[in-house]
């Protein structure tokens, strides 16, 4: 039986994969396409943040921690101690997703405002520890990063590849690569929310009251989905690190998280769709602002502002909204 | 002789109002059994206490000859205790059938793996999920609305739904917290069928509630607070009679 649940979900991943994969035909160089890939890259942990965000209803303004984390772990093991990439990546995210659950079962007891403090308070003690440890991670001053590579094959934004007879550069051949990483996400965030699993997380957004009195553990399932959130991060922080070849503690910053957050709320809290067209909207203003020069972030904030007083939903549900409303009205006028 | 609920010197106090004050009764499985009392009577903390929301102060309540003092409401649900609120409280973030399917939340055997991988095991269980919840929203008569939103639902649609909810935990007991508070006559006519309906598949019901005709018709025993205390207990019959009751709802 297919649900109204299931349509949506393989509609919505039949979409993106059209968009992913007809992309190429707009983008001309590399540039475009590594300002693509690093959308694909932020907007997979943005769909993992709005698991914890849009659907269980908690907030975390230090998910680029996490994020950082997995970028630093990654970098450290690849480049110091000569692990491959995967197994930096997978052991990395679960270490954070470790951390994230010390972390996550006394601070998610916390609600609104005290639950914001707190995740802020441990994205910055993280950026800390990675500005301070200069011996470990070079402090402010960065570290490279190798190119990712399994099985002694190596994706480099300099190489050149061959898939499937198509002749492909490293930023093109990133770029695939980072788009099946990001439906991949998305399959499984939508795996997880049309589940039981998904709905004791969204009971808990929608009443905890109910939640617990119908025999929903609040407490583990908001450390659950921390622990998801933070696993996403981590691994994307992983794969941010190796397509950017170079980093600084500016990856786990203040700054990366607020942006995290802003995308979730800017797309539309609680839509998987919705907060990857924030991610791109949101890594695109800064380009499409840059003729502006100074007034660049007057506008990036005066837009931002506006979208949040005339559409509180986000910009996809909005969207999303209104052509519903409009076919209604077409339906109705034709009966 | 053992009863399904039994309430000991039940005591809740906030500061220095004592909400529940010494209260004990006992309700026998199978039992319709209702709690009345006049605005203020402490007849929701009561049913707070036994879902284990609030913690009381003193006295204890026994759920099938287990204490449920150190109980969090979530354990008490996996002992067979389901309730539905006078504020109503439904997941408007989620549709109708969803809600429903929440309430079998410990009927199901997930794990994050079979989940986010999507296995046939979990499949199977959802898609039985789905039919017995279905099946429960046609119970309680909202079989029209399985994929609307909850938010987009009526008041007294989304009564019934929080019932179907409460239900599809298969519970032993039900607590129903002014099930008829806003419904019209029909709707409430509609209501006291579908109680008896649960009462008779040998789910024990407890019910708070201010319709007298309702409640009269219906209950096997009756308990009576006045503030915070028992004022009486007993059939409707020796209620109706009770001439301390009809002094507190009379004024006499």
């Amino acid at each position: 039986m297919l649900n109204r649940f299931m349509q949506m979900r393989l509609r919505d991943l039949v979409i993106l994969a059209v968009i992913l994969f007809a992309l190429p035909l707009f983008l001309n160089n590399p540039f475009h396409y590594d300002l693509a890939t690093q959308m694909a890259i932020i907007a997979a942990t943005v769909v993992g943040l709005n698991l914890l965000v849009g659907f269980a209803g908690q907030i975390s303004l230090g998910h680029a921690g996490f994020f950082g984390l997995g970028a630093y772990f990654t970098g450290i093991m690849t480049s110091n101690y000569g692990w491959s990439s995967v197994p930096a990546l997978v052991v990395g995210a679960i270490l954070v997703g470790i951390l994230a659950w010390i972390v996550g079962r006394p601070i998610l007891r916390l609600k609104g405002h005290y639950l914001s403090m707190a995740t802020l308070a441990v994205g910055f003690i993280i950026a800390i520890i990675l500005n301070n440890e200069r011996a470990l991670t070079g402090g402010p001053d960065g570290m490279p990063v190798p190119a990712f590579t399994v099985f002694g094959w190596e994706l480099s934004p300099f190489g050149s590849y061959n898939l499937l007879g198509m002749e492909l550069n490293g930023s093109e051949a990133w770029y695939l690569f980072a788009a099946v990483v990001l439906l991949v996400a998305v399959w499984l965030a939508q795996n997880l929310i049309d589940s039981p699993i998904g709905r004791a997380l969204r009971s808990v957004h929608g009443s905890e009251v109910a939640a617990r009195v119908v025999g929903v553990d609040t407490a583990r399932y908001k450390s659950l989905v921390f622990v998801v959130s933070a696993i996403y991060a981590s691994s994307m922080g992983s794969l941010y690190a190796h397509f950017q070849g170079f980093i600084t503690p500016a990856v786990a910053g203040f700054d990366f998280s607020i942006l995290f957050i802003t995308m979730v709320v800017l797309g539309g809290m609680g839509s998987t769709m919705g907060v990857i067209l924030g991610a791109v909207v949101l890594k695109l203003l800064p380009q499409v602002l840059a003729d502006f020069q100074e007034l660049e972030t007057v506008m990036f904030g005066a837009i931002l502002m506006l979208t949040m007083i005339f559409m509180p939903k986000g910009l996809l549900p909005t969207i999303q909204m209104a052509v519903g409303r409009r076919m209604k009205k077409k339906a109705g006028g034709q009966a | 002789m053992s009863a399904l609920i039994e309430v000991k010197s039940l005591d809740k106090a906030f500061g220095g109002v004592h909400a529940v004050e010494g209260v004990s009764f006992s309700v026998e499985a199978g039992q319709v059994y209702s709690v009345i009392g006049p605005n203020g009577a402490g007849k929701t903390t009561l049913f707070n206490l036994i879902s284990g929301l609030y913690t009381p102060t003193k006295g204890e309540i026994v759920l099938k000859g287990e204490s449920t003092a150190k109980l969090e409401p979530n354990q008490l649900a996996e002992r067979g205790m389901c309730r539905t609120f006078q504020q109503m409280q439904i997941c408007m973030n989620m549709s109708a059938i969803e809600n429903v399917m929440l309430g079998r939340h410990l009927k199901l055997r997930s794990n994050l793996f079979t989940t986010l991988f999507r296995l046939p095991s979990l499949l199977r269980d959802e898609k039985a999920c789905r039919e017995r919840a279905a099946e429960l929203m046609e119970f309680v008569g909202c079989g029209d609305y399985l994929d609307t939103e909850a938010s987009a639902m009526s008041y007294g649609a989304l009564k019934r739904l929080e019932i179907a909810r409460a239900l599809a935990a298969d519970p032993k007991v039900i607590l129903l917290d002014e099930p008829a508070a806003g419904l019209n006559a029909v709707e409430t006519a509609a209501l006291e069928k579908l109680i008896r309906k649960i009462a008779d598949q040998g789910t024990t019901v407890m019910l708070v509630e201010h319709d007298m005709k309702l409640v009269m018709g219906i209950s096997d025993r009756l308990l009576v607070l006045n503030y915070g205390r028992v004022l009486a207990e007993g059939t409707p019959e020796e209620i109706r009679n009770n001439p301390d009751v009809i002094a507190a709802y009379l004024g006499g």
